[in-house]
């Protein structure tokens, strides 16, 4: 109890970037998962092509190398120079938003053909059809997987503790610094992801059977 | 184009119209490229200099070594997982609560903390108590507990999700509870469930690279490493992506088997068709990087 409390001000700091970089590269990976997705639905080969292509390179690449290339290697290009919290971000974004991209294309792919067909017979518009009748249902088998890739992507950000982000991964450093005992430290530091992780994945149970779609 | 439930078969102004969507698409696809290999070019990424180190015999040597130690890292944590999965799926489905209930929290508590706090403690916490681990075994073990883990909840639901019929036929018939899990549930749960079981391999594979940030020599370590020698020029770009087709020549190697065996599965009429998406859903939380196995994916 003695680590965390005479160091509160750190784990403090520490978890509150660790949130900082989880809720930023949230929204940013959602937003670019939702573009991929868009690619990769679309009428037209070339965007799906270039969707899937994406989706595959990604997802079989290990994040820490994402992490290296964008912290160590990418300066050597000369284009915009990072900061290491945005180095993360934009590792973590990359990352995460290839899951994002196919949670959210098998939520479209769950939507049975006989839906948009009978809306088009009906003759509603496209965006009609999409507000209106795909995206609703999609919505509900989206949903519980989206709250599956948010907590890895939260277990994800330790990561950045090895690229000099300030972040919960790292507290292990800060304490041995300060000539802590590290090992009830991380203890802590675990104890705390648990209890982070917990009410997530206890919100995506109760989705998951409050929205289940019964086919 | 049935792929999507979205668009319908396009007519000919439809047809006229995605073509020059696709026009645009490979204009901007081809800026974007040809920016980037701009980049490359400009700052001497192409250069032989900082690829010559390719040449030397000690480097080539030094990349198999790395790459063995990442693919010894990933078999004995593959094994190790599969082993502690088994034990804490058959834990959790027992009948006994005083050995359900530890099984389900172990199961739970090594799911929810993150690989890298894992090997933290394992290679730089104990030592303060006097067990000293190598970086291998820190990654071995950590892999171990949260794949092992993430596997138990893959059984597990593989073996609730068989209809009922077949424990009830089998208790009918005299067996006993081991007998019924060992000869009727666990085959049929295996043959169903190996896809998804390979892809959270290639998620334990992909998560062998953690271990760089243990300083374990694996094949990223290597990467670094050459990349930051000063006498071919800091070629980190080029290591990085040789690494990096590395890794996703192994994974996607791994998923096609995972594909493969699906689709002999689907072929094959003693295979009872489950709904997967209850195992799928478990990897997907826990892992995220898992590519489900369906091969819907790529």
């Amino acid at each position: 109890m003695g680590v965390l409390t005479r160091n509160l001000d750190l784990f403090v700091n520490h978890f509150a970037n660790t949130l900082k970089l989880f809720a930023v590269s949230g929204i940013a990976s959602l937003l670019l998962g939702i573009f991929l997705a868009m690619l990769r639905v679309s009428p037209v080969p070339v965007f799906r092509g270039v969707g899937t292509l994406y989706v595959t390179v990604v997802r079989n690449t290990p994040l820490t190398l994402v992490f290296v290339f964008f912290v160590f290697a990418y300066p050597y290009l000369e284009i915009i120079k990072f900061e290491f919290f945005t180095a993360a971000v934009v590792a973590l974004t990359l990352y995460t938003s290839a899951f994002v991209c196919e949670v959210v294309r098998s939520g479209i792919n769950t939507v049975p053909i006989g839906q948009a067909e009978a809306s088009r017979a009906l003759g509603l518009t496209f965006t009609q059809m999409l507000g209106s009748i795909v995206l609703p249902q999609a919505l509900r088998s989206v949903v519980p997987p989206m709250v599956s890739t948010f907590i890895a992507l939260l277990k994800n950000t330790t990561v950045a503790a090895g690229f000099s982000v300030r972040e919960a991964g790292a507290i292990r450093d800060a304490l041995s610094e300060l000539g802590e005992d590290t090992l009830t430290g991380m203890l802590w530091v675990a104890a705390i992801f648990v209890l982070l992780v917990m009410p997530l994945t206890y919100l995506q149970r109760v989705l998951e059977k409050r929205w289940s779609v019964a086919r | 184009m049935s792929s999507t439930v979205l668009f319908d078969v396009p007519g000919p102004r439809a047809r006229i119209r995605y073509r020059a969507y696709a026009v645009v698409g490979v204009v901007a696809i081809a800026a974007l490229l040809a920016y980037v290999v701009w980049r490359f070019v400009d700052t001497g990424q192409f250069e032989g200099r900082k690829w010559s180190w390719f040449e030397y015999k000690q480097i080539q040597i030094s990349l198999v070594e790395a790459l063995g130690r990442t693919l010894s890292a990933f078999a004995v944590g593959a094994v190790l997982a599969l082993l502690f999965g088994a034990v804490f799926a058959a834990a959790r489905l027992s009948d006994h609560k005083w050995v359900s209930t530890p099984a389900a929290v172990v199961v739970e508590l090594f799911r929810a903390i993150p690989l890298v706090i894992m090997m933290f403690f394992f290679y730089y916490g104990l030592p303060s108590t006097g067990i000293k681990l190598t970086a291998f075994t820190s990654v071995v073990l950590s892999l171990m507990l949260y794949n092992g883990s993430v596997l138990a909840e893959v059984f597990r639901a593989g073996i609730n999700s068989l209809p009922k019929g077949q424990s009830e036929a089998a208790y009918a018939l005299g067996m006993r509870k081991t007998q019924v899990m060992v000869l009727v549930l666990l085959p049929q749960a295996l043959r169903a469930m190996l896809p998804t079981i390979i892809s959270q391999l290639v998620v334990l594979l992909k998560d062998t690279a953690l271990g760089f940030l243990i300083t374990f020599e694996e094949l990223l370590y290597w990467g670094r490493q050459i990349g930051g020698q000063l006498q071919f020029g800091r070629p980190l770009i080029p290591t990085m992506i040789v690494v990096a087709s590395i890794y996703i020549g192994l994974c996607l190697l791994l998923t096609w088997f995972a594909n493969y065996l699906e689709k002999r599965n689907r072929r094959n009429k003693k295979v009872i068709h489950l709904d997967e998406d209850k195992a799928k859903q478990i990897q997907l939380g826990e892992a995220s990087t898992a590519a489900p196995a369906g091969g819907a994916a790529l």
